[in-house]
């Protein structure tokens, strides 16, 4: 999928310019030919069934991940404090109810069973590595403790609305 | 009466350059949403702007000189998560050479990849930056072969003359564990324009957040959003005379405290630590994100 920016630059790239020229040019179209690619894929990310894709990697986490408990399900703040994470970094894709994104950002629902009967473990595995190819980016720059929080308020929202 | 009339302008004079300040302050303080930015300058971890967000940035850098006059450099960023694994960003440079002139130096456009999915004990991330600036760039985003302070004390007049095309290209090294994070970024330097050889250099960064908890108010002075670390930067020569010597090196804590309104406000005193370097860079920077700018964009042109 050659965009028509990329197709500009091109035969400038390949052409006998200066060659500062035609080093930015290939730059240029490749950047280009990156971004209709990366469009492309941000178009297939919203087309039906692909939450069901997104719930799907919930299977993939390795067993011991899923084994994993909150260390923090116990803790009084853990839920207040997960909602006001949600609010900050999750909501945009999400939505603000959880219930799933609209639009270009939409991200699925939390509210699903499929998350709500995943183990901590799982939805602590998921936020740590991201489902990067499908949108959802790695939240470990957030510490352990933050990410559990996250998890604590998510299982807590279960999937009435 | 001329006496009170005379206080009454220094007040609203005063007021009038107080205002933008306190306007500044009450946005930075009131817009809700959060980012959660690393206090690195110069080096650069794995995480990369979420898809769709746009965040845009400002940075500035006093630095002293030997032989010359100081200057105060400055450059802004626009940095745009094109998906969950690529960061595009557009810089903006410029600098005002004290008792000499202010300059618009040039512009970088830099690219990051996400090489790997998920989270690993070493996260690697491919960089690549074009660039076309003037000599007279200062900005100091890296040190690069045998960059030392002395090319910085040559006037304005003379090194404006002088253009480069860049390609720099990083590998970014970096890890997460116990709330610390560890970056090491090698770095390789083409000048396109002239002979010149492949030039090196590196930066290394430690930094953690203040808390690792959140605490379950909204709060601007909360310890988890202060993230403190140090970064160390340098050359090291090129493929003709690879090392550590004959180029500049530097020691900088960082400092970033990230609002819950998205703003984040970074500081870092740098040191110099060889007679090659600067004695003292100071550098400051504020930024912004737009979470759904993408989307934003997309709907203008009649998206979804």
């Amino acid at each position: 999928m050659k965009s028509k920016i990329t197709s500009y630059f091109l035969p400038v790239c390949t052409g006998t310019k200066p060659k500062a020229v035609s080093v930015a040019a290939c730059f240029f179209a490749a950047f280009f030919s990156l971004l209709s690619t990366s469009a492309f894929a941000q178009n297939g990310k919203t087309t039906a069934g692909s939450d069901n894709v997104l719930y799907a990697e919930l299977a993939k986490a390795p067993h011991k991940a899923v084994a994993r408990t909150n260390p923090l399900a116990t803790d009084p703040d853990a839920i207040a404090a997960g909602r006001k994470l949600f609010g900050m970094h999750c909501a945009e894709c999400h939505g603000e109810t959880a219930e799933g994104g609209h639009g270009s950002k939409k991200g699925p629902s939390l509210r699903a069973q499929e998350v709500q009967e995943a183990t901590p473990g799982t939805l602590f595995w998921v936020l740590t590595n991201g489902v990067v190819r499908r949108g959802m980016p790695v939240w470990s720059k957030l510490p352990d403790a933050q990410r559990w929080q996250l998890v604590a308020f998510v299982k807590s929202l279960g999937t009435g609305s | 009466m001329t006496a009170n009339h005379s206080i009454l302008r220094r007040m609203a004079y005063k007021a009038s350059l107080a205002s933008p300040f306190v306007v500044l302050l009450l946005i930075i303080v009131s817009i809700p949403a959060a980012a959660q930015e690393s206090p690195y300058f110069v080096t650069y971890d794995h995480y990369l702007e979420e898809p769709g967000s746009l965040e845009v940035e400002y940075f500035s850098t006093f630095g002293t000189q030997r032989g010359g006059n100081d200057f105060h450099s400055y450059w802004a960023e626009f940095e745009y998560g094109a998906t969950a694994w690529w960061t595009t960003e557009l810089y903006l440079d410029g600098q005002t050479t004290f008792g000499e002139s202010t300059l618009f130096t040039g512009f970088r456009w830099e690219n990051r990849i996400r090489l790997l999915k998920g989270e690993h004990i070493i996260n690697p991330v491919l960089y690549a930056e074009y660039e076309q600036i003037s000599e007279a760039d200062k900005i100091i985003k890296e040190v690069e072969g045998h960059d030392v302070e002395e090319d910085h004390a040559v006037p304005n007049a003379d090194s404006s003359h002088g253009h480069n095309h860049e390609l720099e290209l990083k590998l970014l090294l970096s890890s997460t564990h116990n709330g610390w994070n560890f970056a090491i970024n090698p770095l390789a330097v083409k000048n396109l324009t002239g002979g010149d050889p492949w030039e090196f250099g590196y930066a290394i960064g430690a930094s953690r957040p203040l808390a690792l908890k959140a605490s379950a108010n909204r709060c601007n002075f909360c310890r988890e959003n202060f993230i403190a670390g140090i970064e160390m930067y340098g050359g090291l020569g090129d493929r003709y005379s690879f090392g550590l010597p004959e180029t500049s090196h530097y020691l900088a804590p960082v400092v970033a405290w990230n609002l819950p309104s998205d703003w984040t406000i970074r500081l870092s005193p740098g040191f110099g630590l060889n007679d090659n370097s600067h004695r003292f860079l100071l550098r400051w920077g504020l930024s912004h994100e737009f979470p759904g700018f993408g989307g934003a964009i997309a709907r203008m042109f009649g998206g979804h």
